[in-house]
C-alpha cells in the first residue's frame, strides 16, 4: 500500500568474493526476468529492503482495517454491510498474506510475527500515513475505498512484476480484490453525489479533508524531502518500477478527472494540467507534518495503536493456552 | 398429508399461518443480524491474525444470513428490509437476549476489553441452535424458507466446526483457559434460555408444520452440546436477562440499535 519507506538505512556489507560471484548471479537472474525465491541466495541489503517493504505493507493492511472498521458495523443499508464486511475482511487477508511473506524472509535473522506486532507497538514499525488519519463520517467509508485503495492499486501494479517471487504472486491476488474495493468504494460515493444536499456536504468534507493524505500516499518525490527514501534501491533491484512522482501523476491523472466530473472541488486552487510538460500541478503537501504522521504523532495514531495493543494484551492468555503445552516430568 | 405453501402470496390468505410464520422469520433474522453485529464489533481486535480472516468471513456470512431473512419478510409484506434491519424499536425485535449481550467493557472505537471467552462459548452455543433449527427448517411447510434453510447449511456446518475447535481446544488447554470458558458457560446457562424457545406463537408454528417444537429442539441442542462441552451444570437453562422473543431486551440492545442505525437514522429518506 505505500512506496515510502522511512529510516530505510541500508546496511553496507563488505562481501566476501565468493559473495561477488553469487552477486553477479543474482543481478543477472533479476536482470533477465526471473523470480527469487524465499530459499535462494540474496544479497543483505536486498532482504532487508523486502523485509521492510512487505513488513509495514502487511501491518499497513492490518492497521488498515481499522478506520474502515469504524463504519462497519454503522454501515447504513444491507447491501452496504455486507459489502464492507466483505471488503474490510478481504484487507485481513491481504495483512496475513504479506506476514506470511514476511515472516519467511525473517527466518534467518531468528525474528517472527511477534516480533513485528511487538515493533509496531513499540513504534519501531511503521503503518502507511492515510490509516493515521481520523474517520469522521459515511462519506470516509466510500473515500477509503474508492480513493485510498484506488492509489493502493497504483502503487501495487508498479511493483507486479516484482523480482522476488513470494511478493509478486501476493501482490497479484491482492491488485486482482483491490480492483473491487475500489468499485466498492466507489458506489459509495456515487450513491453520495447523486444524493441530498447533505450527502454531497459530507462528500465534499471528506474528499477535501483526505487530499493532503492522497498527496502524501506515495511518498516524497526525493530523498531531500524527506532525508530517507529507498526508491532507488527498489528500483535497481527491480522490485518496483517507477518513482513515487510518477505513480502520484498516474493517481492525479486517473482521479482528478472523475472528482471534477462528480462536481468535487479540490482544496488547492492551484491544481490544473500542464499540458507541456503532460504532468499535473499541484501545491506540494507539508512533508514535515508526514514525517511527524508516519512516526506514530498523526491524529489517530496513539488511537489505532491503542486498539492493537489492547487487542494483543488482552489475548495473551488465547495465545498462551494455544502454544505446545510444555510437559515437565 | 404434509402442507406446503409455496410463496408469499399464498402465506398471506391465511391470516394464522403467516403471523406463525412472520414470527418465527423475525426471530432467524434477528438472531443473526444482532450476532453479526457484534463479531462486526471484533473486526481487528481477535486473538490472532488468521483468527481474524475467518471471524470476518463468518460475521459477513451471518449477516448475510439475516438479509435473506428479511427479505422474506418484506415479501410476506413487513416493509422495506432495510427499515426491518435498521428501524425497528427495541420491543419489536426478536432476537434471544444472549446475544445482544455485549463483548465485554468498552466499545469497538475505544478501549475495548472484549473477552475472547464469552465470545467462543457464545459463537458455540449459537452456531449448535442455529444448525438444529436449520435442520427442522428444511421440511418447512413454507417452501421459500425450507430452501434458504438448505442453502445456509451449505455454509453454517463450516462456522459451527469453527467455534466446535476453539472451544475444544480451550478447555483441552491450560487451566486459565478452562476457567475462563468454564465461568462463560455458567453465565450462559443462567443467560441463554429464551434462545431455545419460540416464543407466544410457538404451538401455532409447530401446527403450520413451520418448524419442530421447543421441546425437540431444545433436546437436540443439548445432546450436541453434552457431546462437545466438558462440564456443563445439571441445572435448566434460565432467562436471566429477560426474553427477546417476547420483545423484553436488555439495555445492550439499546446500545446496538445506536450504532448500527446511527448512519440509516440520519436521513432515512436518503439513498445510501
Amino acid at each position: 500500500m505505500y512506496n515510502y519507506i522511512p529510516d530505510g538505512d541500508s546496511v553496507a556489507k563488505a562481501y566476501t568474493e565468493e559473495d561477488q560471484g553469487k552477486y553477479e548471479v543474482f543481478m543477472e537472474r533479476i536482470n533477465n526476468g526471473e523470480k527469487i525465491e524465499a530459499d535462494d541466495w540474496m544479497p543483505e541489503d536486498y532482504r532487508q529492503a523486502l523485509i521492510k517493504l512487505i513488513s509495514m505493507h502487511g501491518i499497513s493492511e492490518i492497521m488498515g482495517a481499522l478506520p474502515e472498521k469504524e463504519w462497519v458495523p454503522k454501515a447504513p443499508t444491507l447491501k452496504r454491510k455486507l459489502g464492507i464486511m466483505a471488503k474490510v475482511q478481504d484487507e485481513m487477508g491481504h495483512g496475513q498474506l504479506l506476514l506470511r511473506v514476511a515472516e519467511d524472509l525473517m527466518k534467518p535473522y531468528g525474528r517472527t510475527r511477534e516480533n513485528l506486532i511487538e515493533d509496531l507497538l513499540n513504534g519501531d514499525l511503521k503503518f502507511h500515513n492515510v490509516f493515521h488519519m481520523p474517520t469522521k463520517t459515511w462519506a470516509d467509508a466510500g473515500m477509503v475505498g474508492w480513493m485510498v485503495d484506488g492509489a493502493a492499486i497504483i502503487s501495487q501494479t508498479n511493483m507486479l512484476d516484482a523480482s522476488y517471487g513470494p511478493y509478486q504472486r501476493a501482490l497479484q491476488r491482492i491488485c486482482a480484490e483491490e480492483v473491487f474495493h475500489a468499485q466498492h468504494g466507489e458506489a459509495i460515493i456515487m450513491a453520495l453525489a447523486e444524493g441530498t444536499k447533505e450527502q454531497r456536504e459530507i462528500l465534499q468534507e471528506s474528499f477535501s479533508r483526505w487530499w493532503p493524505s492522497l498527496l502524501m500516499f506515495f511518498g516524497p518525490a526525493s530523498a531531500e524531502t524527506t532525508g530517507s527514501s529507498k526508491q532507488d534501491i527498489m528500483i535497481k533491484y527491480r522490485i518496483r518500477k517507477s518513482n513515487n512522482e510518477e505513480l502520484r501523476q498516474v493517481f492525479l491523472n486517473k482521479y482528478l478527472p472523475r472528482a471534477f466530473s462528480l462536481g468535487l472541488t479540490v482544496p488547492d486552487e492551484t491544481v490544473h494540467y500542464d499540458k507541456e510538460n503532460e504532468r499535473w500541478i499541484y501545491q506540494q503537501p507539508d512533508w514535515n507534518e508526514f514525517k511527524q504522521i508516519i512516526k506514530n504523532k498523526g491524529p489517530m495514531s496513539k488511537e489505532r495503536l491503542r486498539l492493537r495493543e489492547i487487542a494483543y494484551e488482552k489475548n495473551r492468555w488465547v495465545r498462551q493456552a494455544l502454544a505446545p503445552q510444555v510437559i515437565s516430568s | 398429508m404434509t402442507k406446503r405453501i409455496e410463496t408469499a402470496d399464498e402465506a398471506k390468505q391465511d391470516a394464522a399461518y403467516s403471523e406463525a410464520l412472520k414470527e418465527l422469520i423475525y426471530q432467524m433474522a434477528d438472531d443473526d443480524f444482532i450476532v453479526s453485529f457484534r463479531g462486526s464489533e471484533w473486526l481487528g481486535l481477535a486473538p490472532h491474525i488468521e483468527e481474524d480472516v475467518a471471524f470476518s468471513s463468518i460475521t459477513q456470512n451471518t449477516m448475510g444470513h439475516a438479509v435473506m431473512y428479511y427479505n422474506l419478510l418484506e415479501e410476506l409484506g413487513e416493509g422495506d428490509a432495510d427499515a426491518l434491519a435498521h428501524a425497528r424499536p427495541l420491543e419489536k425485535r426478536r432476537n434471544a437476549v444472549y446475544l445482544e449481550k455485549q463483548n465485554g467493557d468498552g466499545s469497538y472505537l475505544k478501549e475495548p476489553y472484549f473477552d475472547w471467552a464469552l465470545t467462543v462459548v457464545r459463537h458455540y452455543f449459537y452456531e449448535v441452535l442455529k444448525k438444529v433449527k436449520l435442520e427442522a427448517l428444511t421440511k418447512s411447510s413454507y417452501v421459500p424458507l425450507a430452501n434458504i434453510a438448505q442453502k445456509v447449511l451449505m455454509e453454517q456446518p463450516y462456522h459451527l466446526a469453527h467455534w466446535k475447535l476453539w472451544i475444544r481446544q480451550l478447555q483441552n488447554s491450560n487451566e486459565d483457559a478452562k476457567s475462563r470458558i468454564n465461568m462463560r458457560i455458567v453465565e450462559a446457562w443462567k443467560e441463554f434460555g429464551d434462545a431455545l424457545e419460540l416464543g407466544t406463537k410457538s404451538s401455532e408454528m409447530v401446527q403450520h408444520e413451520l418448524i419442530a417444537g421447543e421441546e425437540f429442539l431444545q433436546k437436540q441442542w443439548l445432546n450436541e452440546v453434552k457431546a462437545t462441552v466438558m462440564s456443563l451444570p445439571t441445572y435448566p437453562l434460565e432467562k436471566g436477562l429477560g426474553n427477546g422473543r417476547n420483545g423484553k431486551h436488555s439495555a445492550d440492545l439499546k446500545q446496538a440499535i445506536k450504532i448500527f442505525s446511527e448512519v440509516y437514522e440520519s436521513d432515512r429518506e436518503a439513498v445510501w
